[in-house]
């Protein structure tokens, strides 16, 4: 019993529920966003300490025992993620005040964002399968408002599909829970876990994982299933893309990551070694699609498909080298997804167009901004002294000892490929003439700067403190790989 | 535009908004041991009020009740996260309810429980949205 556990839900609602109040009064909104966006901060920062130091904190809401009652589950694995949704909500709440929101800060952006961000931790902490469905759709919401927010005609027409795709698998979703709680007769993650273990996972239960499966994976956007991502991440303010890239298809991989350690483990040969097949194809075509283009929005957006193909890879592998770089690239990817948002946000800003046809000698005027673009460049592809470089790494020790070396020879080639990928932005936009866009303005990058230097500064402490961190992932990898640990975390007597 | 003489759906709504209001609050406060709750008494004191719109239109109703129906939705929301916060005081779980027996000189005995405030903000909510939504809509001039 430890209220400890729902602050960082509370939290953002009650910054959202404020907000509204205060929504024609944009200094207000901006302050207070601030300020509640770093208390968020400090919170998951307490309980992340808190958590490393005494174990899982559970709560009973309502008082009301274990199975029975709503059960909020605080494990490491839950407070690394929560930590980080934090740190990208601060950048993203210092960024939003110069991003250029214009009449839509005034339309309840603030609002918005807070009961996103109260989606997203709501999703990580719950121990709950339908409360999980809940917080999908608090924090679904809050996007379907936010991408549509301004209501430009792409606006529009990208948030349909976007809205149509994430109903049918919010659908589908709530279809797996009917199923699973037919079956196993509850709907507490702990207890249909050690339901789903007397049994073995026999008979139907391998169909409503695949079920489920299908569901997260169109969520966290995997191949096939990711035809819907990049265009409408792109078409949004940079902010709110920063906010969705970095957050929302996590959710999709947190969730897999849950139910495939915590329920469905009985059957490795069938869900597992089908991960690593679409994990494998996710990172083809995702990086084909961010070498196709010359937009440096979709650029971006196409590379969180291979990001999430490598986090899938490591749970598809289900060994503890494999789910510990899994984790580590998941956290890692989070910030760096972020960084690299805002900044093409503001390349874009600056050279008055994302086409990089239409680009060139940006070093000239802005050599911060390129170098920045060269260092996430870096850390996204894995060079050694960043944080890209332990997760993969990892995931590769992984993927060796398991015996995939197919899967890890992908890895490898894709990671090049992104590399290319985002270096085609430092080398076509940032190198060349000086006077390659004609008519250059220049314009002021005044606090937008900053919120990118805080992510990217992490990704370097995440790089080099590796020997610092490197345990805590271990640590998780190995709580994952034992689900009792979980069960009796929140079914104790 | 002549406008038709619609004496017959005035008379009967100032009626009917009324019944359907007393008895959506009848609803609201039975949802304890009955059927109902703060969902479809919110759905139905929304259904009074637009009944009114309709047969009054616009801008008569705006001045018979001047209610900004988003500060509605935000206060209820307020409220229900309130009586889950309000029991961190008293050291209980998030959203923990509590009752008690009182005596009223009407009424007798009364068991009044928090989960009714919790209702509440529910109830506002759902006005608030409601409402919200159909007059943002027929006040869309484009």
């Amino acid at each position: 019993m430890s209220n400890l556990a729902v602050l960082p839900i509370v939290l953002p609602l009650i910054a959202a529920i404020i907000l509204i109040f205060f929504n024609s009064n944009v200094k207000i909104s901006r302050l207070l966003t601030k300020v509640f966006s770093l208390a968020g901060l400090a919170v998951a920062g307490y309980v992340f300490l808190h958590v490393m130091e005494n174990g899982t904190i559970t709560l009973q809401t309502g008082s009301w025992v274990a199975p029975y009652g709503i059960i909020l589950v605080v494990d490491a694995l839950s407070a690394v993620l929560i930590l980080t949704t934090n740190i990208v909500s601060v950048a993203c709440a210092f960024y939003a005040a110069h991003a250029g929101l214009g009449e839509k800060e005034k339309f309840y952006f603030y609002p918005f964002f807070f009961f996103l961000i109260t989606g997203v931790t709501g999703a990580f902490i719950t121990g709950d399968l339908f409360n999980l469905f809940v917080f999908f759709e608090v924090l679904l919401m809050a996007s379907y408002a936010l991408i549509v927010l301004g209501g430009d005609k792409v606006q529009l027409r990208e948030s349909i599909k976007y809205l149509l795709i994430n109903l049918f698998s919010s659908m589908l979703f709530v279809t797996a829970i009917a199923f699973i709680y037919g079956v196993v007769g509850t709907i507490n993650m702990a207890q249909i876990s050690e339901r789903v273990g007397e049994v073995e996972q026999q008979g139907i239960l391998t169909t409503i994982a695949f079920l489920l499966f299908f569901v997260f994976a169109t969520k966290a956007a995997l191949f096939p299933l990711y035809y819907w991502l990049p265009n409408s991440y792109i078409v949004p303010n940079p902010v709110i893309s920063a906010l969705f890239g970095a957050l929302l298809t996590k959710v999709g991989v947190y969730s897999i990551t849950r139910v495939f350690t915590l329920i469905f483990t009985h059957r490795l040969e069938l869900t597992h070694e089908f991960f690593i097949w679409i994990a494998g194809l996710s990172m083809i075509f995702g990086v084909i699609g961010a070498l196709s283009t010359n937009n440096i929005k979709l650029i971006v957006a196409y590379n969180i498909i291979p990001a999430i193909g490598y986090m899938i890879m490591g749970i598809g592998i289900f060994n503890q080298e494999a789910l510990s770089g899994s984790i580590y690239y998941l956290v890692q990817d989070m910030i760096v997804k972020a960084a690299l948002f805002l900044l093409v946000g503001v390349i874009a800003y600056v050279a008055g167009t994302s086409d990089l046809r239409k680009m060139g000698g940006l070093i000239h005027h802005y050599p911060v901004l390129g170098w920045l673009l060269f260092i996430s460049a870096f850390v996204l592809a894995g060079i050694p002294p960043f944080s890209g470089f332990i997760g993969k790494l990892l995931l590769l020790e992984g993927a060796f000892q398991g015996g995939d070396i197919v899967i890890a020879i992908i890895a490898l080639i894709t990671s090049l490929l992104i590399l290319y990928s985002v270096i085609k932005i430092f080398i076509r936009g940032f190198w060349g003439d000086k006077d390659t866009i004609k008519n250059l303005e220049k314009k002021s990058t005044k606090g937008m700067i900053g919120p990118i230097v805080f992510l990217l500064s992490f990704t370097v402490i995440l790089g080099i403190g590796a020997e610092f961190f490197y345990p805590i992932s271990d640590s998780i990898a190995e709580y994952l790989l034992d689900p009792e640990i979980y069960i009796d975390s929140v079914l104790k007597e | 535009m002549i406008r038709p003489n619609n004496l017959i759906l005035r008379t009967t709504t100032s009626l009917i908004a009324f019944l359907l209001l007393g008895f959506s609050i009848y609803s609201f406060f039975a949802g304890h041991n009955a059927p109902g709750g703060g969902f479809i008494g919110g759905l139905m004191t929304a259904g009074a009020i637009l009944l009114l719109y309709m047969s009054y239109g616009i801008e008569t109703v705006d001045e018979m009740l001047p209610i900004n129906y988003t500060t509605l939705i935000s206060s209820g929301l307020a409220i229900a996260v309130g009586t889950g916060v309000g029991s961190f005081i008293f050291g209980a779980p998030f959203l923990s309810h509590t009752f008690g027996y009182f005596h009223f000189p009407i009424f007798g005995e009364v068991e009044l429980a928090t989960a009714m405030l919790f209702d509440l903000g529910v109830y506002l909510t759902v006005v608030g949205v409601v409402m919200t939504i159909i007059l943002t809509i027929a006040n869309d001039q484009e």
